[in-house]
């Protein structure tokens, strides 16, 4: 098991919710973060002075799938999340040592 | 006695006030969140401290009987003889009406030099000040346009304060700021402000109130005051829009608050000159109005002083366009009480403006900094730095703007 971490963009959040039910993929979590990579930040002006705001707002995605569905999902969340322009995110896949549904107890693969 | 004029009179003192508690959301949007009550009560503060000094003994100070064109006498302390009858000042109207009119112009002038030490000064501190610069600053200088003083008898026009209200307290925040020195952090973090709407919010009410303070400064319902309205509305209109379109220029984005400072700058420059210039030129000093106040809030970056909130960019440069400009557009066939400009034949009248200006600008930075030292001695004008840190809302008034 894999469990798959995507940082993208806010307003390609529904695009990559729905890319990702196509395929059957049941839950994810999200939350609201900020940061910035090789784009940097954006710049504010207040009174004709300028602000460099270093931090700027992205949505994180974690998704737990199987081994075999890993490059499906990355293809998935590429395509819809995608805009050409900088800043558009990152992908990280990290391994699973174990999943529990915490309702039933049941483990693994049918915990998912 | 008139009642249209009374009328007119109590609407547009109560417009002024308004402007006041306006200023503290100006000012109160432009700082960070953890100082937004200790900005806004600043201000707020103002309309009970000043109120009670204009009893004992402002009014008498500002508008009794002159002594040596320099202040007015004690005659009034305790507005005795200040009554229902007309004062001379304006035959038409009560004279507790003039008395009140001008008490809020009074009002907001110290709590314009807020803006430019906001976020590091002792409420106390601040109390002090406030009291002692009404006193030795801003009641001498009212008298000197318009208590019958050497300004005013010289002939120097102020309409609605540009000199007595925006030069005066403009040198007094450049001499504050100075004094008190740049808030932590300033030029390595961002200070943004914490909440714009608040502040164009501020900025409409201003505009709103502002009509009472310059067309009620003709003091009767008349003609001039009619003149007055409208050259308000279109030197703000035409400041409002050059710093918006100044700063897309150099900036490439128009801002809220340029738009806003803009409108400001604008009402500042008009105010001497409302009542005694034509439509036309009030555009022109609007819209110089907008770039001049834009460049020297830009200027302040480069010479390294923090004024807060621009106080001496706005408020200093803008007045002293201001009554620069009155000497430059008077008309006496705008308003025949009053006198023609350069542009119409007269330079004497500028020269005279220019007098006025600068006379106001030294009084004030002189007397300011010795104020600032008495304060300083007996209380300490600055938090310390723990204090600044984590705000002035919390150490100096145990409160929170919001709890989120």
């Amino acid at each position: 098991m894999k469990k798959i971490e995507a940082i993208i963009k806010p307003f390609k959040l529904d695009d990559v919710k729905e890319a990702l039910n196509e395929i059957g993929i049941k839950g994810m979590t999200i939350s609201e973060v900020k940061g910035y990579g090789r784009q940097k930040g954006h710049k504010e002006i207040y009174r004709g002075a300028e602000y460099v705001v270093d931090f700027i707002p992205k949505v994180k995605l974690e998704i737990i799938v199987e081994a075999e569905q890993v490059e499906q999902v990355i293809t998935k969340i590429r395509d819809a999340a995608q805009t050409g322009k900088i800043g558009d995110g990152k992908i990280f896949v990290l391994p699973v040592e174990e999943v529990v549904r915490v309702r039933t107890g049941e483990r693994g693969k049918d915990a998912i | 006695m008139n009642s249209a004029d009374t009328a007119f009179m109590m609407i547009a003192t109560a417009l002024v006030m308004l402007m006041t508690p306006g200023l503290a959301l100006f000012y109160g949007g432009l700082v960070r969140s953890k100082n937004v009550l200790s900005t806004i009560m600043q201000s707020f503060v103002c309309l009970g401290l000043i109120s009670i000094l204009w009893v004992i003994f402002g009014y008498s100070l500002s508008f009794g009987p002159d002594i040596g064109g320099f202040i007015g006498g004690l005659d009034h302390l305790w507005l005795k003889g200040v009554g229902l009858e007309p004062s001379p000042y304006a035959d038409t109207i009560p004279g507790l009406i003039f008395c009140a009119f001008q008490l809020m112009f009074a009002i907001i002038t110290p709590a314009l030099i807020t803006g430019a030490f906001a976020e590091r000064m002792k409420f106390s501190a601040f109390m002090i000040f406030t009291t002692l610069w009404a006193t030795f600053v801003y009641f001498p200088v009212c008298h000197w346009v318009w208590g019958g003083g050497w300004l005013g008898n010289m002939g120097a026009l102020d309409f609605a304060g540009g000199t007595v209200i925006h030069i005066n307290s403009g040198a007094a925040a450049l001499v504050t700021a100075m004094f008190l020195g740049k808030r932590r952090g300033y030029g390595k973090e961002a200070f943004h402000p914490h909440n714009l709407p608040m502040t164009i919010l501020g900025a409409g009410i201003l505009w709103f109130g502002w009509f009472g303070f310059n067309a009620g400064s003709a003091l009767s319902a008349g003609k001039t005051a009619a003149l007055a309205f409208f050259t308000t509305q279109i030197a703000t209109g035409a400041a409002l829009l050059s710093w918006t379109f100044a700063e897309w220029i150099f900036q490439k984005k128009p801002t809220t608050l340029g738009a806003a400072s803009g409108a400001v700058a604008g009402l500042v420059a008009i105010t001497p000159a409302a009542g005694f210039v034509g439509p036309i030129p009030a555009v022109i000093i609007g819209g110089v109005a907008g770039i001049v106040c834009y460049m020297a809030v830009l200027l302040k970056v480069k010479l390294g002083y923090d004024d807060a909130l621009d106080v001496v960019g706005v408020h200093g440069i803008g007045g002293l366009w201001g009554a620069l400009a009155t000497g430059l557009f008077a008309s006496t066939f705008w308003n025949p009480d009053g006198a023609n400009g350069l542009f119409f034949g007269n330079p004497h009248q500028f020269v005279v403006q220019a007098i006025g200006a600068f006379a106001a600008i030294g009084y004030s930075m002189v007397v300011t900094y010795i104020i600032l030292k008495i304060t300083d001695l007996v209380v300490g004008v600055r938090v310390d730095e723990e204090q600044e840190v984590q705000g002035l809302d919390l150490t100096q008034h145990s409160e929170m703007g919001y709890s989120l």
